[in-house]
């Protein structure tokens, strides 16, 4: 992995590299006169040719943050504040700004931002062909004949891996297995070469074995287009393996981030702590331990004054009623928590 | 080594095929080979993990014990100290006595427990039946599971919609429990819920497998799991078992091809331990058809021309003196007598 430097007046060069910069967001949800702060600022780049890995438990709001992004946000929701810079090849493009289907908005989504979805046969329309799905965002973003169309998909569905593409094009997601359709769902992602994909959960619902083909995929995208990844996760093997960045969330908030090496062998949050102490790991066999972290989630309408995972943290402290400032101990770590140098001082023990 | 063990269930090629049916006359034009010949010794006392991709019969391997679903060959033998008993010819009515025994916890909290009944409501039925009979004792042996399974026993009062998944799943232990079982299934017990909290529920388990003295059977698909909490790990692919053995033979000396790649798959949280990756071609092939001879050898790397044709036995070795069911013409071992 290649260790991220970079000189502190290099303002030019930090800009070409990085795809899409999110700064400070917060996205709400309004519902029954009630407020769900579903994403409460964060913060992070997404660079090119690299990995940033999203991990946490459901409902901290890593969907969200990957929703705002593509601006499919339902409309009971609304960017409260903060940016979402896309640093397109034509200048930055602010995001957050544009209207939610606007002509821009359209014209960037599926084409320069491109999104994976969890579940592949919610996410097709069972009543169209995978050929016909996949035309349409090349209808949309480029201006090929029809039957050039198909001669592209049909090219897509060859380079995911799927065999006798010339006539599965044809074929409807019924009768596509679950990673063939997780497959097809990456070669409409793919379609028009997007520079940023999201990946929102894309292999929670196959087996180990198809999971494991489809990062094959998605790494080979990455190392041949160039393609900056978003990756959602809540499994830390997955992070362990693919991730060049890592940023860890509860209840909407980036609680630490880093480069994988940073965040998993030193982490310096509680939560990171106790979310790497609570995985058994493969290969340690009957006797490794594992510790559950007590409690669960707060509810998210009714959350804890201050830092959101003092009630199950074993590191509380009176100071924890304060919700902590991010601070950065190295060029790339940052966490919040008061107490993380304890925290850090205990992890490399 | 096995005669010493206590067994509680024994399955001796045990089948559930499912028939497909077509046209217009609804004949039948195959069999869906869901469980095809599982011969297994469960002993009392153990965890015995059932691991494999969907679909390779392991759900309906658990559901076929405990005769939910009706299996089409074979016999699923209970054994006590005084008996020996193929459940599969019993009837409905012979079955009760059984069921007593034998329970399961299901794989999705949310749809396990019904939304109009309040816990409590859910829970006595089992009681009920059989034979707790004043409302007064019932409350007060539900109470005492919730407390068992780290629920408060007002929470008895409450409908599934109040719990969040963990709490649900704990519930749903808790009716597993409520009538004293010997064996419980659990049936993805844990795949449904947050990693934080699957660690609690884990650890409740084997809590309550300590104080009652349970047997498991665990089926799941996560293989980090498996090695957590089994004692035993059967390894199956497209209704066979292929690979049988402790929890730690299975990781330390592999021999079927199959579970190495499926553990080659596993995403591992550790930095320092860089796996070589058997990236598996293709899908698991539809179980109405499957592939002659072994049925893994279409996506096998060191398939030979006899996997084609030969139907690989489940055969038992021994590495270092335990015993290793696998089924594979490559392994390069003496068999056990």
């Amino acid at each position: 992995m290649l260790p991220i430097q970079r000189s502190k007046g290099d303002a030019m060069n930090e800009h070409q590299d990085v795809a899409l910069s999110v700064k400070n967001l917060k996205t709400f949800f309004y519902t029954n006169k009630r407020c769900n702060k579903a994403v409460n600022g964060v913060s992070f780049d997404i660079k090119k040719g690299k990995t940033l890995c999203i991990v946490g438990e459901s409902g901290c709001g890593k969907s969200v943050t990957a929703s705002t992004i593509m601006q499919l946000l339902p409309t009971l929701s609304r960017i409260e504040e903060g940016e979402i810079t896309y640093h397109s090849e034509h200048g930055d493009i602010r995001i957050d700004q544009l209207e939610r289907n606007g002509e821009k908005m359209r014209s960037i989504r599926g084409s320069e931002i491109a999104m994976i979805f969890q579940d592949p046969m919610t996410a097709l329309n069972p009543v169209y062909t995978i050929g016909f799905q996949i035309s349409e965002s090349l209808k949309y973003h480029t201006d090929l004949s029809r039957s050039q169309y198909r001669t592209r998909a049909i090219e897509l569905l060859r380079d995911m891996g799927i065999s006798l593409p010339e006539s599965r094009v044809d074929d409807y997601p019924h009768s596509y297995s679950g990673g063939m359709r997780q497959r097809a769902m990456i070669a409409m992602a793919m379609s028009c070469s997007p520079k940023i994909l999201i990946a929102d959960e894309p292999t929670t619902a196959l087996d180990v074995t198809i999971q494991a083909q489809i990062f094959e995929l998605m790494d080979k995208l990455k190392k041949e287009h160039g393609t900056a990844i978003m990756l959602i996760t809540h499994d830390m093997g997955v992070v362990a393996e693919l991730a060049d960045e890592v940023a860890v969330m509860y209840m909407g908030n980036i609680v630490e981030a880093g480069t994988v090496d940073e965040v998993l062998r030193n982490p310096t949050h509680p939560y990171t702590r106790a979310l790497l102490a609570s995985i058994p790991v493969l290969g340690k066999g009957k006797n490794q331990n594992v510790e559950a972290i007590p409690g669960s989630t707060p509810d998210p309408y009714d959350r804890p004054k201050g830092c959101q995972f003092a009630d199950r943290c074993a590191y509380r402290i009176a100071a924890c009623d304060v919700m902590p400032d991010e601070t950065q101990i190295g060029s790339t770590h940052r966490v919040m928590c008061w107490r993380h140098e304890e925290v850090g001082a205990n992890a490399a023990e | 080594m096995q005669q010493n063990k206590d067994v509680i269930l024994k399955l001796r090629d045990l089948k559930a095929h499912f028939p497909v049916k077509a046209g217009v006359f609804k004949r039948t034009v195959g069999h869906v080979k869901a469980v095809d010949g599982v011969d297994l010794d469960i002993y009392r006392g153990e965890v015995l993990g059932v691991v494999g991709e969907s679909g390779c019969g392991k759900t309906t391997l658990g559901k076929a014990i405990l005769r939910l679903v009706e299996s089409s060959e074979g016999q699923v033998i209970y054994c006590s100290d005084d008996e020996q008993r193929d459940l599969t010819t019993l009837d409905n009515e012979g079955m009760v006595p059984y069921r007593k025994k034998l329970q399961i916890v299901f794989q999705d909290p949310h749809s396990s427990l019904n939304p109009a009944f309040t816990i409590f409501g859910s829970l006595e039925d089992p009681l009920k039946k059989y034979g707790v009979k004043s409302r007064a004792e019932r409350r007060k042996i539900i109470g005492d599971l919730l407390e068992a399974v780290n629920m408060r026993p007002e929470y008895m009062d409450r409908y599934p919609h109040e719990f969040s998944g963990g709490q649900r799943q704990r519930i749903g232990i808790a009716r597993a429990l409520s009538i004293g079982p010997e064996l419980i299934v659990c049936d993805e017990a844990v795949s449904a819920l947050d990693v934080s909290i699957q660690a609690q529920v884990l650890q409740l388990l084997m809590k309550l497998k300590q104080e009652k003295n349970l047997t498991y059977v665990f089926i799941t698909h996560d293989l980090s799991v498996t090695e957590y909490i089994c004692d035993r790990i059967a390894v199956m692919y497209l209704g066979r078992v292929v690979e049988l053995c402790d929890s730690e033979e299975l990781y330390n000396h592999t021999l079927h091809p199959y579970t190495r790649a499926l553990l080659s798959a596993v995403p591992v949280a550790d930095l320092d331990k860089q796996t070589d990756r058997i990236v598996l071609e293709g899908d698991v092939p539809s179980p109405v058809n499957p592939p002659s001879g072994c049925p893994f050898h279409p996506r096998c790397q060191s398939a030979i021309e006899r996997c084609k044709t030969d139907v690989p036995k489940l055969k038992r070795y021994e590495v270092d003196g335990r015993d290793h069911f696998a089924s594979c013409h490559l392994v390069d071992l003496p068999e056990a007598v």
